[in-house]
C-alpha cells in the first residue's frame, strides 16, 4: 500500500480519527490505538476555572500521532483565522482542519468563508485542510489557494448515511492534485471501504466509530476496511458489465453427460 | 484587579501581567492558549503583556471532537 504524503510528511495509515462523543477517555484512547490513525483531530473549549483536570492530550498525544486541530465553534474566516492562532500556540502545530459552518442545523461548511480563510491561514504558514462541500469547482479552489488537501463531506456530519455525494467525490478524486479526504457522513466501514476504492487519500471518522457498541471494535472494523479499499484500488478494480449479460469464471464445457 | 476571563468576573491577586494570571489560575503552561481582547498573545510574551482593570480574556484548551 502506498504511502499516504500530506505536506510533505508520510502516514502509514489512511484513517483519520476525530475524537468527538467517546464516552470515556480511556475508550478513545483504546480506539485510537486500534485504528492504527496516525492523525487524530481535536477541538478546543474555554477553560472552565473551576474544572482543570479534565485532561483529554494526554490520551491523544503520542510520537506517531499528528494532532489535527479544528477550528469547530467559527462562523466566518476572522473568527478561523482567530482559532487557528490559538490551537498553533495551545498544541504546538501548524496543522489545521479548517472548518466553518455557521448552520447549527446541518452543519454544512460554508464555502466563501472556507475559501477566504484557506487563502489567509496559508499566508499566515499553516497546513490548512478544509472541510467543504463536495463541489469539485471548490475544491479546485481550495487546491489552488494552498490547501494541503481538500475533504469534502459524503454527507452530514453525524449522520452515519454514507457516500450521499459518490458521484460528486468521483469527480473531485479525478481532478485533484492533492490528496481527498473523504471527511463527515461515514458510517460504516462498508461506506470508507467504497471512498477508497473510489481512489479517496483517507477517511475521517467519528461518530460512527464514537458511538458503536464497542467503539475499539468498530475502530479496528475501519481499519480494515480503509486498507482493503485502498488495496483494492491500488490492485486496480475490474469493470462493471453494462448490463446482468453474465460472464463465466469457470469453463462451461460440460463434463458430466457428454 | 478585575478581569473577565473566559465571561467570569476574576480577581487578579498579585501583579499585572498574563504570566501572573496563569500562575494564580494554576493552569499549566502547555496545551493552552490566551487572547485578550479577542487577540492571541503568544507564550513568550506572557511575562510582558500588562493587563489592566477590566480586560477580558479568553483562555482555551483542548476539547474532544471530530
Amino acid at each position: 500500500m502506498k504511502k499516504l504524503i500530506i505536506a510533505g510528511k508520510e502516514f502509514n495509515s489512511r484513517l483519520f480519527l476525530g475524537t468527538g462523543k467517546f464516552n470515556s477517555n480511556e475508550v478513545m484512547e483504546q480506539a485510537i490505538a486500534a485504528s492504527g490513525t496516525e492523525m487524530v483531530t481535536v477541538a478546543m473549549k474555554r477553560i472552565e476555572l473551576d474544572d482543570k483536570n479534565d485532561d483529554m492530550l494526554k490520551h491523544i498525544v503520542r510520537p506517531n500521532i499528528q494532532l489535527l486541530p479544528n477550528t469547530s465553534g467559527v462562523r466566518t474566516a476572522e473568527e478561523a483565522v482567530f482559532a487557528a492562532q490559538m490551537a498553533r500556540e495551545a498544541f504546538g502545530t501548524n496543522w489545521l482542519k479548517l472548518e466553518i459552518h455557521p448552520d447549527p442545523r446541518y452543519l454544512l461548511p460554508d464555502s466563501t468563508e472556507t475559501l477566504k480563510a484557506t487563502e489567509e491561514l496559508v499566508r499566515m504558514g499553516f497546513v490548512v485542510l478544509p472541510y467543504c462541500q463536495a463541489d469539485p469547482t471548490l475544491c479546485k479552489r481550495l487546491e489552488e489557494a494552498g490547501a494541503a488537501t481538500v475533504m469534502p463531506l459524503a454527507a452530514p456530519i453525524g449522520t452515519n448515511k454514507g457516500l450521499q455525494t459518490r458521484d460528486f467525490l468521483r469527480i473531485i478524486i479525478e481532478q485533484s492534485n492533492v490528496p481527498v479526504v473523504v471527511d463527515a457522513g461515514i458510517g460504516a466501514p462498508s461506506h470508507a471501504a467504497e471512498a477508497m476504492e473510489m481512489g479517496a487519500a483517507a477517511c475521517l471518522v467519528n461518530t460512527a466509530i464514537a458511538v458503536a457498541g464497542n467503539p475499539v471494535e468498530m475502530a479496528e472494523a475501519f481499519k480494515e476496511a480503509v486498507i482493503a479499499g485502498r488495496r483494492a484500488y491500488e490492485a486496480g478494480l475490474g469493470t462493471q458489465a453494462e448490463d446482468m449479460t453474465a460472464s463465466a469464471s469457470s469453463p462451461l464445457t460440460a463434463f458430466l453427460n457428454d | 484587579m478585575k478581569l473577565v476571563v473566559n465571561n467570569k468576573e476574576t480577581e487578579l491577586l498579585q501583579g499585572n501581567t498574563v504570566a501572573d494570571l496563569i500562575k494564580q489560575l494554576e493552569l499549566p503552561s502547555q496545551g493552552i492558549a490566551v487572547a485578550l481582547h479577542n487577540r492571541m498573545v503568544p507564550r513568550k510574551q506572557w511575562e510582558e503583556q500588562p493587563l489592566q482593570e477590566g480586560d477580558s480574556l479568553i483562555i482555551i484548551k483542548a476539547a474532544c471532537g471530530g
